[in-house]
């Protein structure tokens, strides 16, 4: 069976920009893929490319067999798409936005009726139906824009950063979505700039930066290259914190500064690697006031990767 | 399981049947019902629109008319039509204003990745505008008929301005269309589309008979679209249609069209 995505070279620009700059991804079918980057890595543009909104400057891609710029609406007709700013429309209310939908793909009268019910329900938005979604919350919005995705069940489904700008509550619910969709067998590609949300989702990542793909595979592979976790300290004042960078080092750790002179990040293979550090510290007298462990940030993850940390730049205009 | 996850479940299992590829004539009506339900949810836009016109109504009527038209009434009969046109012009913008929130907001993206005929809901919408078209006006024409409008011909002449009236807004409408896909913000398009209407509204034969304006102002009214299909209009109403004057009136429409509807549907289908 044909792979769900498949790009050899892709490219597209604008002008001497290089939104797209050769990207040559796979991703197999009934899983989900995330492509993690910063702002302006291309991430938009490649959804928009493979969703048929915007054609290829080079190179060629294929969306469940189809090729996206000579069979568009073979790809439009097995794909479903949730963009990066909720695109439902806001003068209406949540019931007519699916409504509207399911009558758009060809749902008959009842059964529109009936599948809308069943997803309004189902999104946890049954109490909100009749009201307009300009009063909606950010996470309201976006959990009616994946129902919106969901009226007939697409192969393949585009979430563009479906997190960005909701509440940690908010989050949960859309993560919680994510994996019963998973479930269900719908291959989803999401796009995100949280790498413990593609780690928490996806099966398999890539890394996108500057319209190139830098780095690719299983969440454990790509934290084996760039550390599970890091430890971020807080040490007394500015030259505690150089003798504390010294004394990781002899324990073969790497001590990023941080523009916080008091601030230092370790990443790490695992928390075990967290105690003997913190003991060395205490015992050498610079012992850190605070301390805490957690995954690596997207700018960790791209200094393990590229050497320089992720520089966000505005995506070309659209 | 939480009965909760068990309806997300059983909700993202279910495959509805659709009906496989373009269906454009209920589409169209899809988008078309999209855009009454956009009226129903901003009523204010209506109101915008057929306000002005109310108040140029009354103040001109009861202000000017005296002087102008020897008495209110006479010039309330020369007015009204002109003011029909002028109101499905305000609304026209509205057509232009909705279609650049729509690509602003993001809405067509989904529109434009779903395997839909392509110029659907352009179509819908304007089908939409039928609607809104002939509730402004006759929301203007009524207050007409209370203040002491007469329509001399009969309902028969009532129905054919109605059409008269949908036919050159229509047509007008794929101007501020073309419009709303070239500029950035809904804001821009309303302010572009006033300065184009002011001029034409007011330098036409709506407010005051030409005779008394200078050579240059005679001229530009005598070539504006607007005078033409008002004079349709007042022959229309009056009970004295001129065939010649309706025919006319259509040129323009029929025009803006032939030159505008193209330019717009390559403008949508470009890239963004």
């Amino acid at each position: 069976m044909s792979q769900a995505i498949l790009t050899e070279d892709l490219s597209k620009s604008y002008g001497p920009t290089r939104a797209l700059d050769g990207v040559s991804l796979s991703v197999p079918r009934g899983q989900v893929f995330g492509l993690l980057g910063p702002n302006g890595a291309g991430k938009t543009t490649f959804v928009r490319v493979l969703s048929t909104l915007i054609r290829p400057t080079g190179g060629r891609a294929q969306v469940l067999g189809h090729d996206v710029a000579t069979d568009p609406g073979a790809v439009r007709a097995r794909i479903a798409l949730t963009g990066q700013f909720a695109s439902v429309d806001e003068d209406l209310t949540g019931r007519e936005n699916l409504m509207l939908l399911a009558r758009l793909i060809g749902l008959p009268g009842n059964a529109a009726r009936a599948r809308c019910a069943e997803l309004l329900a189902a999104f946890d938005l049954e109490g909100a139906a009749t009201r307009q979604v300009s009063g909606y919350s950010g996470g309201m919005r976006r959990r009616l824009d994946i129902a919106a995705s969901m009226i007939a069940r697409p192969e393949l489904l585009f979430l563009d950063e479906p997190t960005t700008g909701l509440d940690p509550r908010a989050r949960a619910d859309v993560w919680a979505i994510v994996r019963r969709l998973a479930r269900s067998g719908t291959t989803v590609l999401l796009t995100t700039q949280y790498l413990e949300e593609a780690d928490q989702l996806a099966e398999r990542i890539a890394v996108i930066d500057h319209g190139r793909v830098i780095a690719e595979g299983t969440a454990a592979e790509l934290k084996a290259r760039v550390g599970s976790g890091v430890l971020k300290l807080t040490l007394r004042d500015a030259p505690a914190a150089a003798e504390a960078a010294r004394i990781a080092d002899r324990l073969g750790l790497e001590a990023h500064a941080q523009d916080d002179p008091r601030l230092l990040e370790v990443p790490l293979t695992g928390a075990d690697e967290a105690l003997p550090l913190l003991s060395a510290l205490t015992a050498e007298g610079a012992a850190p006031v605070d301390f805490a462990y957690g995954q690596p940030s997207l700018d960790a993850v791209f200094f393990a990767l590229t050497g320089h940390g992720a520089e966000p730049e505005h995506e070309p205009a659209p | 399981m939480s009965p909760r996850e068990t309806r997300l479940d059983r909700a993202l299992g279910a495959a509805p049947t659709v009906t496989a590829g373009p269906r454009p004539l209920a589409e169209m009506l899809a988008f078309a019902w999209r855009a009454i339900l956009k009226i129903r949810h901003n009523p204010e836009h209506a109101v915008d629109v057929v306000v002005t016109p109310v108040m140029f109504t009354v103040i001109f009527t009861y202000l000017f008319g005296g002087a102008l038209a020897g008495s209110t009434d006479a010039y309330l009969d020369f007015l009204l039509p002109g003011i029909l046109v002028q109101t499905v012009m305000f609304t026209s913008i509205y057509t232009g204003f909705i279609l650049n929130q729509d690509i602003q907001r993001g809405v067509f993206d989904r529109f434009r990745a779903m395997p839909i005929w392509r110029p659907a809901p352009i179509a819908g919408a304007i089908l939409g505008d039928v609607v809104r078209y002939t509730v402004s006006a006759v929301l203007v024409l009524a207050v007409g008929l209370v203040m002491g409008f007469r329509i001399e011909g009969g309902a028969g002449a009532l129905l054919a301005a109605l059409v008269l009236l949908n036919v050159f807004a229509l047509g007008v409408g794929w101007i501020f269309t073309a419009l709303a896909l070239m500029v950035r913000t809904p804001g821009t398009v309303m302010t572009l589309s006033w300065l184009v209407l002011m001029p034409v509204t007011f330098g036409s034969n709506i407010y005051v008979a030409p005779e008394t304006m200078p050579g240059w102002l005679q001229a530009f009214v005598a070539v504006n679209p607007v005078s033409h299909i008002t004079t349709a209009l007042r022959g229309l109403l009056g009970g004295d249609p001129s065939l010649s004057a309706i025919a006319l009136a259509l040129v323009t429409p029929f025009a803006v069209t032939a030159v505008f509807a193209p330019i717009s549907m390559w403008l949508y289908g470009r890239e963004r």
